[in-house]
């Protein structure tokens, strides 16, 4: 995603990408991003939650329109809703993709 | 308040995302000024998150990342603004998509952008997990999309993975 960014933005078109992984965003140098500390699959927020997917677009809209140089990261001050434990399992598929199965078996092979 | 990055990664995929670096012939600073103010500009989103419209899209080829893992569905959707929540289908494999299905939004905000600024007719979808090649992304993907965006009249562009 940061470096689709990149290309959308070399070619002239500004972009911010809405990350759960800003430090990751930071290391493949997209130009512009919002940090969030939410789990995968929630990048605006809560369900249902419309305040929090604003407060989410708004910070992203401020940082897309203001920011000064390439390599802006602003986070989002919010801690998710949901105990630790319980959203960390919520958000992952009910089966292993087919690469983490792949790298699994290569484990287990291994081992 | 500094985001941890790995906060909901499963510890054993840390060193496949941490201080790797940027890709390669992807080092420099990109930089396109944002030239107008918001409130006179149109905006555009982009999700990964897999999402397409129910019975009028194809979906994204799982099937085919099933029997090849390594491989994902560089293709790319533009998804009517004025799609209901309930026409939108999800397809990704990497997430528990549920709470996607259940509200869009939340990869998606084109109900919340459309309260905030004007926004383009059709945003954009793919379906992000790229793994190994960004050939196809860089050729073919990218590109297409760059055209969708200024035939919509994009001034920029809020990008979301999955």
């Amino acid at each position: 995603m940061p470096v689709l960014a990149r290309w959308i933005e070399a070619e002239g078109i500004p972009t911010v990408v809405v990350t759960m992984m800003p430090a990751v965003a930071e290391e493949r140098r997209a130009p512009r991003i919002v940090g969030v500390e939410f789990p995968f699959g929630h990048a605006f927020g809560m369900p249902h939650d419309r305040v929090m997917q604003r407060r989410v677009l708004t910070l992203a809209l401020q940082v897309l329109a203001g920011a000064a140089a390439s390599g802006t990261r602003v986070d989002l001050d919010m801690e998710w809703p949901v105990p630790l434990r319980e959203a960390y399992r919520a958000w992952q598929p009910k089966e292993p993709s087919p690469i983490v199965r792949k790298m699994l078996e290569a484990r287990r092979s291994a081992s | 308040m500094i985001v941890d990055s790995y906060r909901f990664l499963p510890r054993s995929f840390r060193p496949l995302y941490e201080g790797r670096g940027p890709f390669r012939g992807e080092e420099g600073p990109v930089w396109a000024p944002f030239a107008k103010r918001l409130a006179d500009s149109r905006i555009a989103l982009l999700t990964s998150a897999g999402i397409h419209v129910r019975n009028a899209q194809p979906s994204f080829d799982v099937d085919r990342e099933r029997s090849h893992p390594e491989w994902g569905d560089p293709t790319w959707r533009a998804i009517p603004a004025s799609t209901p929540p309930e026409k939108l289908a999800v397809a990704h494999l990497h997430i528990n998509d549920e709470d996607i299905r259940a509200d869009p939004e939340i990869a998606l905000p084109m109900r919340v952008l459309s309260e905030l600024v004007d926004a383009v007719t059709e945003h954009v979808s793919v379906m992000g997990y790229q793994d190994r090649s960004l050939h196809e992304w860089r050729s073919v993907t990218a590109p297409a999309i760059v055209t969708h965006l200024r035939e919509q009249g994009a001034d920029g562009l809020v990008l979301a993975p999955a």
